[in-house]
């Protein structure tokens, strides 16, 4: 590429935002380029994952339905883990297949490389293998990007690399986020024949299971492990509050050890037992409240997806990726008018849309997930709980109610049981 | 499985120049090390019998935990340049 080649519209990052903004700017037309530094766009991303399309409908293409998507989710399952003992809570229901509502478990490298031939059909330029390492500035105005020596011009740039963002206004890199901003996602992908995986979670042909859990196999550490089906592979993690890891000390858990105290649990072993891990990854998630976002505009720049902080952690799942399409998708409206309006129209349209919206209405997670009885606490009482409930000892059982009260005053009816309750009325 | 086996899973395309690199003055004195704890590679290590940190950088999966966890600003942390360092096949 000459130097002092001029673009519309210059993309850095080839993920779900990236590419999703150039598809849409280059469908009206823009003249796009997307600058990725994977050898192929999905090469460095990681998800869960699952993706909701629901929030979605009216903002994507028709052409999202041949997106290779895994398994349509039928089965939720939340279980909380402690002391050996597993409690499961398992939803079935006709519901989960409204195809206006279901989500779909994905797989990254498979899922941006379409959408990367989606943007490059629709006229946008999408090269691999290119690191951006700053923003060109004219009178704080961004004007292009820099690429080692080569500068490249652009009427709009945005911002779509994610979650460590290394690219900055000024010569400096900017500072990585404060640890109480993020979550750590270790991972493992495990081979499972399609037949096998089905009758394992319980499928019917085609159909996929998501499960979350909570418990003692983070030994403290604020987070949580997750499994999703895909085709013929099982997605297997742990998510963990960098915050909580750093906390723990020197003696403290390695994040490695903490996936593989997930896989250890029974109820996990039993359902990979027998597959073949092929790949293992890590990654990094945004976990701020909408009041602890960065920027998400500036003159001549937009900011779209996990660089803009846009990601929900419910605590039973995590929603980055469909926040991610949904600000690539206005981006790249907002890109393809007059660039000196860009910021203003792209910023209006998040605050309509749902991301900003849901983003507010889960204000108070963040805060609530910190509480770390939810992780070793709630866990144990419930388990313990159930196991008294079902325990039919030489004694005999008595009456059958005592043992829950029991473990509810002393676990929950109490004065810091009641303050997590009061918080929970709030989410 | 150990992490180093889970590690040789993965495409790997080393950069020539290491994108990671902790400045030993400052990790000699530091005391809670928590760049050995929260790398999911397992890649962080203390040189036996000396007070000297080193990093693996080939088996880097570019999560970012180490550069946000240290306290000390310890580290010279890069992405890897394009083209180069972890490829996920799957992700
Ligand atoms: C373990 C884990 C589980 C998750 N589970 C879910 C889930 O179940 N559901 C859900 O919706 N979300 C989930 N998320 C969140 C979701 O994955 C992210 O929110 C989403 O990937 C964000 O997309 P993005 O396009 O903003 O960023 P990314 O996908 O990170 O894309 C950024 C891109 O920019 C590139 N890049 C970075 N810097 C540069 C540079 N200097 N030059 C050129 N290119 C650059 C990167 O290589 C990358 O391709 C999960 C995340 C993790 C880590
Ligand atoms: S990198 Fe940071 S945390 Fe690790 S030893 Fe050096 S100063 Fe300490
Ligand atoms: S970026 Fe992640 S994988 Fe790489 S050395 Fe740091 S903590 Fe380890």
């Amino acid at each position: 590429m000459a130097d002092g080649e001029h673009f519309d519209v210059v993309v850095v990052g080839g993920g779900l935002a990236g590419l999703s903004c150039a598809w849409e700017a280059a469908k009206a037309g823009r003249a796009v380029a997307v600058f990725e530094r994977g050898e192929e766009p999905g090469a460095k991303n990681v998800s869960g994952g699952r993706l909701y399309l629901g929030p979605l409908r009216g903002l994507l293409p028709d052409e999202w339905n041949d997106a290779p998507l895994e398994r349509p989710v039928a089965r939720e399952t939340l279980t909380l883990v402690s002391g050996g003992g597993a409690v499961s809570f398992d939803l079935r229901s006709d519901k989960l297949r409204d195809p206006a509502a279901a989500s779909h478990t994905v797989l990254r490298a498979k899922l941006d490389r379409w959408l990367g031939e989606k943007a490059a059909e629709a006229g946008a330029m999408v090269v691999p293998g290119a690191r951006v390492d700053g923003l060109l500035r004219t009178n704080g105005t961004v004007t292009g990007v820099r690429l080692g020596d080569e500068t490249i011009e652009a009427a709009l740039v945005v911002l779509a690399d994610g979650a460590v963002s290394r690219v900055a206004l000024d010569d400096q890199a900017p500072p990585p986020p404060s640890p109480a901003h993020v979550a750590l996602g270790v991972k493992e992908l495990v081979t499972l024949d399609p037949g096998r995986l089905e009758d394992r979670f319980g499928l019917e042909p085609g159909q996929g299971a998501a499960r979350l859990a909570l418990g003692d196999f983070t030994r403290g550490v604020p987070g949580g492990g997750f499994l999703y089906t895909n085709r013929d592979s099982v997605s297997v993690g742990v998510v963990l509050r960098l915050d909580g890891l750093a906390a723990a000390g020197p003696q403290g858990p390695e994040s490695h050890a903490l996936l593989d105290a997930f896989r250890a649990v029974p109820e996990v072993a039993r359902l990979l037992a027998g597959g073949e891990t092929t790949e293992y990854s890590a990654h990094l998630v945004p976990e701020r409240s909408v009041d602890q976002l960065p920027p998400r505009s500036a003159p001549g720049l937009l900011v779209a997806g996990d660089a803009a902080g846009l990601v929900i952690n419910h605590g039973f799942t995590v929603r980055g990726m469909d926040l991610a399409l949904a600000s690539g998708v206005l981006a790249g409206r907002a890109a393809a008018g007059d660039p000196a309006a860009a910021p203003a129209a792209y910023e209006a349209a998040l605050a309509k849309s749902f991301v900003l919206r849901d983003l507010r209405a889960a204000r108070r997670s963040q805060a609530f997930l910190a509480r770390d009885r939810l992780y070793g606490h709630y866990p144990r009482v419930v388990t313990e709980l159930f196991e008294e409930l079902f325990r039919f000892g030489p004694d005999g059982k008595g009456r059958v109610a005592r043992p829950a009260w029991k473990a509810l005053r002393k676990g929950v009816l109490n004065w810091r049981g009641l303050r997590d309750l009061w918080a929970a009325r709030k989410l | 499985m150990r992490v180093d086996e889970k590690l040789a899973l993965d495409a790997f395309k080393p950069d020539e120049e290491p994108h990671i690199k902790p400045r030993l003055e400052v990790c000699r004195t530091c005391r809670d090390r928590v760049c050995l704890r929260v790398c999911p590679g397992g890649l962080w290590t203390v040189v036996e019998g000396t007070d000297e940190v080193r990093v693996e950088c080939s088996g880097c999966l570019e999560c970012g935990s180490c550069v946000t966890c240290c306290p000390n600003g310890g580290i010279d942390w890069a992405q890897p340049r394009g083209g180069c360092g972890v490829r996920f096949r799957l992700g």
